[in-house]
């Protein structure tokens, strides 16, 4: 069995993820300011802007860790928005962690068994008794775990705790485990960082293959230019809380206000601020 | 998972040495029952005053109970990395529900069902079968440990602790003041508390030579309920061991390790939570009642020790190990109520002073606690991973943190150089080469 059966019944140029017009405002402080913005099924878009864009924020309210000031999140056209994070992520929306997160003390194979938990349905009794059922879905648990341990390439590991594996197989892991939650979205928070160059060429090479392969949609926030431009159909610039440009890596590479946000106006590099 | 599909794991003792601990818990219960039963009362009588003294068999009692509530507050503690300081609330409430079904309490009404029958038929008041007012007073603990973790348990750590202690406090009170004077009503009879509390009744089990009917406080009958008790205990490590491992386990540890992530992958931290708390509150409630059957009364005496001394069992034994908390709420619970004083007395022979060592018990424990925190922080028995991360540092900790990504990011360029030559004869596809 495959381990994140998305169906397909959904007609093309669907949204997988929309946001609309999301505020979030701390205090007096706004964050965010009135940006929309969408996921179709099956893209790869990608979120970027200077430090302090508001890239984080936004994630923060995708994933549920906020509640926006206002403004609407749908995920798969279903209202999530103010819905906690754990039911967000039942309804398919995984995520990995830009300093990773992991479940130290756990295996590998439990960590992502642990993401299986919205759709794993024993409960007290039947895992005290082990019922015939239970021992099943356990069984068919450790197999999609295994699975998934394989796909990012880090099988031999799976009894390892989480603490002990290297750097880049950490990171790997962490894509295990977003995968688990069967997600049709995929939110990836600078998962290159860290990288060396070679091994984020070979990134952008593996989320394509998780978008084909896992039917999932992929939203990345990304420092990495060359990552950014290589593995995005569409891109979406962030600046001080607005969204200043969006769309493929060429016409964001050509956008004057992105340069602008990325360098400054007053920048030394006068001659291209002027073309 | 199926034990046929054994997995090969880090943590030693899985497949072997998994049964090891269950079977030496089940031939030290029998052991001790065989000794105590029919051997203590055949040996000769100087042998049988060391025992008496050192190891006298209502300690041996109390110190199971107080096994099966540390492995309860193990549960919230050690599993789920909720930190419980009023877990006394659920012996209490345990112990009481035992006596309001078991006593002569509410005199008003007779009903029995399943009683001993040498209560004879006409006593006042509610007499229900031990073993049913278990299951009762198990479920009424489970509904207050909902009732009271649905709003404390949506706060974290500091706040949790402190709030958990303020119900630690209140329930004993509720207790101490539930009589006609303040409650209008008399519900534990104040401060004189509910006795006689019925004894152990054996049913059928009675017409087994050498069983009594009912298993009251006669010393004769203790072995019996030391037996009694170490099932119940048995029934909380089989039922801790077997969540552990599955679904809820796995979350319980999730959330101890990192709630946020936990919630972002799916898991509940509310319905996670209670289910720890409550399964925590079952255990408390199961122990409770074996406390008022084993005492034969029960007062408002749970104070907030208690609490603490359950938590120092579970740390000193070893957090998130079950066989690790019984060992040390044995050790303790020995210690508190038998060793200290016997350490105590005999010091005082040997040397001819006064000095009344069980008072000094807190001062004892306080001790023990700084030493096992400077030299054995993850407890006598420790889970295998808490000693990890007691004893070894991560490998990736200094890779994560901050100024060493640079660190890190070096060594991944070494590691490129080395297989530079693997990557470039590489497919498109990454990452599939070593996956068999």
């Amino acid at each position: 069995m495959t381990a994140a059966p998305v169906e397909q019944e959904t007609p093309v140029g669907f949204d997988a993820l929309r946001a609309e017009q999301i505020v979030i405002a701390f205090g007096g402080l706004v964050a965010v300011n009135d940006v929309s913005f969408n996921v179709p099924q099956g893209g790869i878009v990608s979120l970027i802007g200077p430090n302090g864009a508001g890239k984080t924020t936004f994630f923060n309210v995708l994933t549920g860790l906020y509640r926006p000031t206002a403004g609407r999140v749908y995920l798969d056209e279903r209202d999530v928005t103010g819905k906690p994070p754990h039911k967000i992520a039942a309804l398919g929306l995984a995520r990995t962690f830009q300093n990773i997160r992991l479940f130290n003390l756990m295996t590998a194979e439990e960590n992502v068994m642990v993401a299986m938990h919205s759709h794993l349905r024993s409960g007290i009794t039947s895992t005290v008794f082990r019922l015939p059922w239970q021992r099943r879905e356990e069984r068919r648990a450790h197999d999609t775990s295994r699975e998934l341990l394989e796909f990012v390439g880090i099988a031999k590991v799976r009894n390892e705790y989480a603490r002990n594996l290297s750097y880049g197989d950490q990171r790997r892991l962490e894509v295990a485990r977003a995968l688990a939650v069967q997600p049709k979205v995929l939110l990836l928070d600078e998962p290159t960082a860290g990288m060396n160059p070679q091994e984020s060429a070979r990134f952008v090479d593996f989320v394509h293959q998780v978008r084909d392969e896992k039917n999932v949609s992929v939203l990345l926030i990304e420092h990495d230019m060359s990552v950014v431009m290589r593995v995005s159909e569409r891109i979406t610039v962030l600046d001080r809380g607005e969204r200043i440009a969006e769309g493929g890596p060429d016409d964001i590479r050509a956008n004057e206000r992105v340069v602008e946000a990325y360098l400054g106006t007053k920048g030394t590099r006068d001659g291209r601020q002027r073309s | 998972m199926s034990t046929s599909t054994a997995m090969p794991r880090p943590s030693a003792g899985r497949s072997v040495g998994s049964y090891a601990w269950p079977v030496g818990f089940g031939v030290a219960v029998v052991l001790v029952f065989v000794f105590y039963r029919y051997w203590l009362p055949n040996i000769a009588n100087s042998g049988e005053k060391l025992v008496a003294d050192w190891f006298p068999i209502t300690t041996l009692n109390l110190c199971v109970i107080w096994a099966i509530m540390a492995i309860g507050l193990n549960i919230v503690v050690g599993y789920a990395g909720l930190l419980d300081l009023g877990y006394v609330a659920f012996w209490a409430i345990g112990s009481y529900t035992g006596a309001w079904m078991m006593s002569s309490q509410f005199y008003q009404v007779t009903v029995h069902f399943g009683a001993p029958s040498s209560l004879g038929p006409n006593a006042p008041g509610l007499h229900f079968s031990f073993w049913l007012v278990l299951v009762a007073g198990a479920a009424f603990c489970a509904l207050m440990g909902v009732i009271i973790g649905t709003p404390t348990l949506r706060l974290r750590s500091d706040y949790l602790a402190i709030v958990t202690l303020g119900f630690g406090e209140i329930i004993p009170q509720v207790f101490q003041n539930g009589d006609q004077e303040h409650m209008g009503f008399n519900l534990t009879s104040g401060t004189k508390g509910i006795g006689p509390i019925d004894p152990i009744g054996t049913g059928w089990l009675s017409n087994l030579k050498g069983v009594d009917p009912a298993l009251g406080l006669s010393s004769y009958e203790l072995p019996y309920k030391f037996l009694v008790y170490s099932l119940i205990a048995a029934f909380c490590v089989f039922v801790s061991l077997r969540i552990r491992r599955g679904r809820l386990g796995r979350a319980w540890l999730a959330i101890r390790e990192d709630e946020l992530a936990a919630s972002m992958m799916g898991v509940s931290l509310v319905k996670t939570k209670l289910s720890a708390y409550a399964v925590g509150a079952v255990f408390g409630g199961l122990g409770g009642v074996c406390y008022a059957t084993l005492v034969g009364s029960v007062f408002p005496n749970f104070s907030f020790n208690f609490s603490i001394t359950i938590l120092l069992m579970v740390v000193l034994g070893g957090m998130g190990n079950v066989w690790g908390v019984i060992i040390g709420a044995l050790l303790i619970a020995w210690i508190n109520y038998t060793g200290l004083a016997q350490f105590g007395n005999w010091i005082n022979d040997q040397f001819n002073t006064h000095v009344n060592f069980t008072s000094w018990n807190f001062l004892i424990f306080g001790v023990i606690l700084v030493l096992m925190m400077l030299f054995r922080r993850e407890g006598l028995l420790p889970e295998s991973r808490t000693r990890l991360i007691m004893r070894e540092p991560a490998r990736t900790e200094l890779e994560v943190l901050g100024a060493d990504i640079e660190a890190a990011e070096a060594e991944n360029v070494a590691v490129a150089e080395e297989t530079e030559e693997e990557l470039v004869a590489a497919e498109p596809a990454p990452r599939d080469g070593d996956s068999s």
